[in-house]
């Protein structure tokens, strides 16, 4: 198989497979996890301004008081790969290109040499949040294996991609079908690893933030 | 699978609900609920990790109710939990966790990790895995009628000095009264002065109330330990009490976790809503400050600080109140950094503090580390709150560091400066 | 036609000043040092001309058009005075059992010193029969020549990787020349059609120093194969500002801003088009408004469509529908056992006494 069939099969074939894991994944957990269902809080409930499951879901995209200076390292860095990520995905044209091939939406892009500078922002983040990882105790504590793992498969795709453009290391056509093939992988294992809190983290803020909103607390 | 460990798998499959699910897959193992909890922050040990404390309860999740894990348990992938490891989780889940619920409100993606200690105490209380200060408490609730061992004889006792202090009349089992007071053992024994506080407010503001002699104590030890079977045998004395007495409020109150077993969980324990209302003790003083009812002759004058109780301000949602009250009778209030929902737990909450072995004493004494530098760095020799339990945690803890702080409770406080 | 080149050239027309001025664009272009300009002019002008023999295959003619059909006399027609062409059937005069007999003397007269140039893929399917000359089959053809060949250039898409005869289902099986010859220096001149340019410029080198310009790792002479059409593209300015032409007649379009989002296979195809340009550099493809179709890289009919984005994908998504079905059935199904065996766990359940709570013995 040269480069050229490499990045067909991952446009073809690859995609179609990762995006029907994908899709299949992400119903059959939500589904899986929604459905063992919660007891109706019976206590009267008190009501409090700003106190609701959907406060919470915004509310919690903040640091709250005292952390930011508590773990800085964890909101700076987490906030700009984050950010960084969105940006990448969602304003760069090749990207854009593939959601309006895929929904029909569409929308203008970035500059490409903003999308770059945004990519090695972002690699450095994602690496000050490895380094933390490593060093931090109680970050360093709780990893386990899919820790390690999730971060590579985050990473590679903005990686490759970025590599890909800047014309490094391997032929763009194979850092292209490379960086495709990240990016399925990723869409691939998002389900079934940590990384499925891009979709459950609005249930759980949303379910803490009623639940606390009964009495009376905003959260 | 051991007998015990049967009825632990059992219990959490009962208790391990779709909230349950969604935060184990959203954690991301980021480490910030670690930033918020006392135990962590004032040892520095990463075992004290919140979320890592219901890690058994995770991987009981993960085994009985996603397919992979079921799969993964079919072909013998998967790590079950044993009797050994429930043993060594009992200090993470009794000793250092409060509940005090802080790591709650910071985790990112938004775990509510207190809901799963909670859950998963259900599960170390059935299989025994539980500390024997709070079994014996547990037992002696259920067997005598309250944590310490009291009973109806010595606190009427207390109550005909109270009424010898006060010159009043305190009714009990007094069928129609608009409210029943609840008490917890801690205040009978050690701060009787809330009783008298309580009949002058009532006494002043012209409101009916009674106490019940089958259903005097607030606390529940039940809902400590976890077990709900048990938590709702107790809860249950003070609702009969309440209907037979058809009364129209239930007063918890000040003990944090008395409210909380009171006000939040018991209609879920029994499987019903209440047919009257419960009102935390400030909220009732609070209503009575705004109607004009509660007026002071004079103010507390030394600078002091709040400590505000988790179970009722974060955890129970007596947010205004406070500082409210606080106000109306102390002229040198220090509000400090982290109050209100934001406050540091006394290191005592949930049930920790009836644990007396050396090396939980001693964890105590460290997480309350926290406050320490809180009182230093507001320069005050006075903290006012409103919890019993806290008071007898800090009192220890001030013991401990042989420091002269004084400890007053926020209604006791009212009630010195009650315009007679 | 014998004797030296430049008195050929000369014969047509062409100064020796033209020449020497050709030869010093053709060494720049493929990255030689000044000096190499002079050297090959002189190598070339002297040079003994090699016998060269030309099979054409499973092909179009478009490759030797591409070569032949210029408007007016170009140098790079002037190829064919470098060399003795000693067997093309589109060009030779002689046909049948004479042309055969060309060939054959050709090879007898210059074992192991003769140049094979290849044009079209080779059809194995039904034992070669899909192309068969004078009752041989391509294959066959293929490795009898090469086998006294000293070099073996393969002229085009369908030569160089089998091409649009390759072109999925492939009926006729067919291959390139590298599939087929393993043991020979091949030249890979990709395109289709490729740049005329290319071609003598590999001449000229094995002229000149009697060897193969360098290749990369698919035999393309490095010096016209280095760097893909995007990045010498005059449009790829647009491209880095996001300004892309959405249909052939839109603003974009009439602004001339980048055809990527129409389905330029520029960035993934390695050609000079975009620095040597076509026609006597009139123009090329992306200059008249039409993206690149990728025509030098190996299965390019086969990549996901012409007009399609790389970025998008290439085959419409078969599995999602289905997919999620699946998922929402095993979802549906996992839900369904986990609140049974809650409402069991939760039937079975015995109250929880005192003694629960002692230690297990």
């Amino acid at each position: 198989m040269n480069e050229l069939q490499l990045l067909t099969w991952a446009r073809g074939p690859g995609l179609d497979i990762a995006v029907g894991i994908f899709v299949l994944g992400v119903l059959w957990r939500l589904i899986e996890i929604y459905t063992l269902g919660r007891k109706k809080d019976l206590a009267a409930p008190r009501r409090a301004a700003g106190a609701s499951g959907l406060h919470t879901v915004f509310r919690r995209s903040l640091a709250p008081p005292g952390m930011l200076k508590r773990s800085p390292v964890s909101y700076i860095g987490g906030y700009t790969f984050h950010i960084g990520l969105a940006i990448i995905v969602f304003l760069g044209a090749p990207h854009i290109l593939l959601i309006s091939n895929l929904t029909g939406l569409s929308w203008p892009a970035l500059p490409a040499q903003l999308i770059d500078l945004v990519a090695v922002v972002t690699m450095a983040a994602m690496l000050v949040m490895l380094f933390d990882r490593i060093t931090k105790p109680a970050k360093r504590f709780l990893s386990t294996f899919e820790d390690w793992f999730t971060w590579t498969v985050t990473f590679l795709p903005v990686l490759t991609g970025w590599l890909a453009v800047q014309h490094l290391l391997l032929p763009y056509t194979t850092m292209l079908a490379l960086h495709i093939l990240s990016a399925e992988i990723l869409l691939i294992v998002l389900p079934f690893t940590k990384l499925f809190h891009a979709f459950t983290l609005f249930g759980s803020r949303w379910y803490n933030g009623s639940a606390n909103a009964r009495k009376g607390v905003p959260v | 699978m051991s007998a015990s460990l049967n009825k632990v798998t059992q219990t959490l499959k009962e208790v391990i609900d779709a909230p349950i699910a969604s935060y184990f897959e959203s954690c991301v193992h980021c480490g910030l609920c670690a930033e918020a909890c006392l135990f962590y922050t004032e040892t520095g040990d990463p075992k004290y990790t919140p979320i890592h404390k219901v890690e058994p309860l995770r991987r009981v999740y993960e085994q009985e109710y996603t397919l992979l894990g079921r799969l993964m348990k079919m072909v013998g992938l998967s790590k079950p939990i044993t009797d050994d490891e429930l043993e060594q989780w009992q200090e993470l889940v009794y000793d250092s966790c409060t509940m005090c619920g802080r790591c709650s409100l910071v985790c990112p993606v938004g775990n509510d990790i207190v809901y799963m200690i909670r859950k998963f105490r259900e599960g170390m209380a059935v299989s025994g895995h539980v500390p024997d200060g709070i079994r014996s408490a547990t037992r002696r609730t259920v067997e005598i009628g309250g944590p310490m061992g009291l009973k109806w004889p010595a606190v009427a006792n207390v109550l005909k000095h109270a009424e010898e202090n006060t010159g009043l009349t305190i009714p009990v089992d007094k069928e129609g009264a608009d409210y029943l007071v609840l008490l917890s053992s801690m205040e009978i024994v050690n701060y009787p002065e809330y009783i008298e506080a309580l009949a002058k407010v009532f006494h002043k503001a012209g409101i009916s109330f009674t106490l019940a002699s089958d259903a005097f104590e607030a606390t529940n030890a039940g809902i400590q330990i976890g077990a709900s079977d048990i938590a709702r045998v107790i809860v249950s004395r003070i609702v009969d009490a309440a209907e037979r007495l058809k009364v129209k409020y239930v007063l918890s109150p000040e003990c944090g976790h008395a409210y909380m077993a009171i006000r939040w969980e018991g209609p879920n324990l029994i499987g019903r809503p209440y047919g009257f209302k419960v009102v935390h003790v400030l909220e009732l003083l609070d209503q009575l400050r705004q109607e004009g009812l509660l007026k002071m002759k004079d103010t507390f004058k030394d600078p002091l600080i709040l400590h505000d109780p988790c179970q009722i301000v974060r955890r129970g949602g007596v947010l205004q109140a406070p500082d409210a009250l606080i106000r109306q009778v102390a002229e040198n209030y220090i509000p400090i950094a982290d109050q209100q929902k934001w406050n540091w737990c006394c290191g005592g909450g949930g049930g920790a503090s009836a644990i007396h072995t050396e090396e939980a004493e001693a964890l105590r004494a460290r997480a309350f580390g926290v406050k320490k530098r809180q009182i230093e760095a507001a320069g005050v020799g006075t903290v006012v709150t409103f919890c019993a339990n806290c008071r007898i945690t800090m009192e220890e803890a001030l013991d401990h560091y042989e420091m002269n702080t004084k400890l007053i409770g926020l209604t006791e406080l009212l009630a010195e400066h009650l315009e007679d | 036609m014998q004797g030296p080149l430049i008195d050929t050239l000369a014969r047509q027309g062409v100064s020796r000043r033209t020449f020497l001025k050709y030869c010093a664009t053709l060494a720049s272009m493929m990255a030689l040092p000044p000096a190499a300009g002079r050297a090959m002019a002189e190598a070339m002008a002297a040079a003994r001309r090699p016998s060269v023999i030309w099979l054409p295959f499973q092909e179009c003619t478009g490759c030797t058009e591409s070569f032949t059909r210029s408007h007016s006399p170009t140098l790079e027609g002037m190829i064919f005075d470098m060399i003795s062409l000693d067997y093309q059937e589109t060009l030779m005069a002689a046909a049948g059992h004479q042309a055969e007999e060309a060939r054959h003397t050709a090879m007898r007269d210059n074992a192991g010193k003769y140049l094979l140039i290849v044009d079209g893929s080779i059809p194995l399917g039904v034992d070669g029969a899909y192309s068969c000359i004078g009752g041989r089959s391509n294959v066959d053809l293929l490795q009898e020549a090469a086998a006294g060949a000293a070099a073996v250039i393969a002229v085009g898409t369908c030569a160089a990787y089998g091409g649009i005869p390759k072109a999925n289902p492939n009926p006729t099986g067919a291959v390139s020349v590298s599939d087929i010859v393993k043991d020979k220096p091949i030249v890979n001149i990709p395109g289709c059609p490729p740049i005329p340019v290319v071609m003598t410029g590999v001449l000229a080198h094995y002229l000149t120093f009697g060897s193969l310009p360098e290749l990369d790792d698919k035999g393309r002479p490095k010096a016209f194969f280095g760097e893909t059409i995007h990045d010498r593209c005059y449009r790829r300015p647009f491209y880095d500002q996001g300004k892309f032409a959405k249909t052939f007649d839109d603003e974009g379009a009439r602004r001339g801003w980048c055809l990527f989002e129409l389905g330029c296979k520029g960035p993934v195809t390695y050609n000079a088009c975009a620095t040597v340009k076509w026609n006597g550099g009139t123009s090329w493809p992306v200059e008249s408004g039409h993206g690149c179709l990728g025509c030098s890289e190996p299965d390019f009919w086969d990549a996901g469509g012409f007009y399609k984005a790389l970025s998008v994908p290439a085959d419409p998504l078969g599995f999602t529908a289905a997919a999620a079905m699946v998922g929402a059935g095993a979802g549906v199904a996992g839900g369904f056992a986990n609140r049974a065996k809650k409402s069991t766990a939760k039937k079975t359940h015995e109250p929880v006494t005192l003694d629960d709570l002692e230690v297990p013995k």
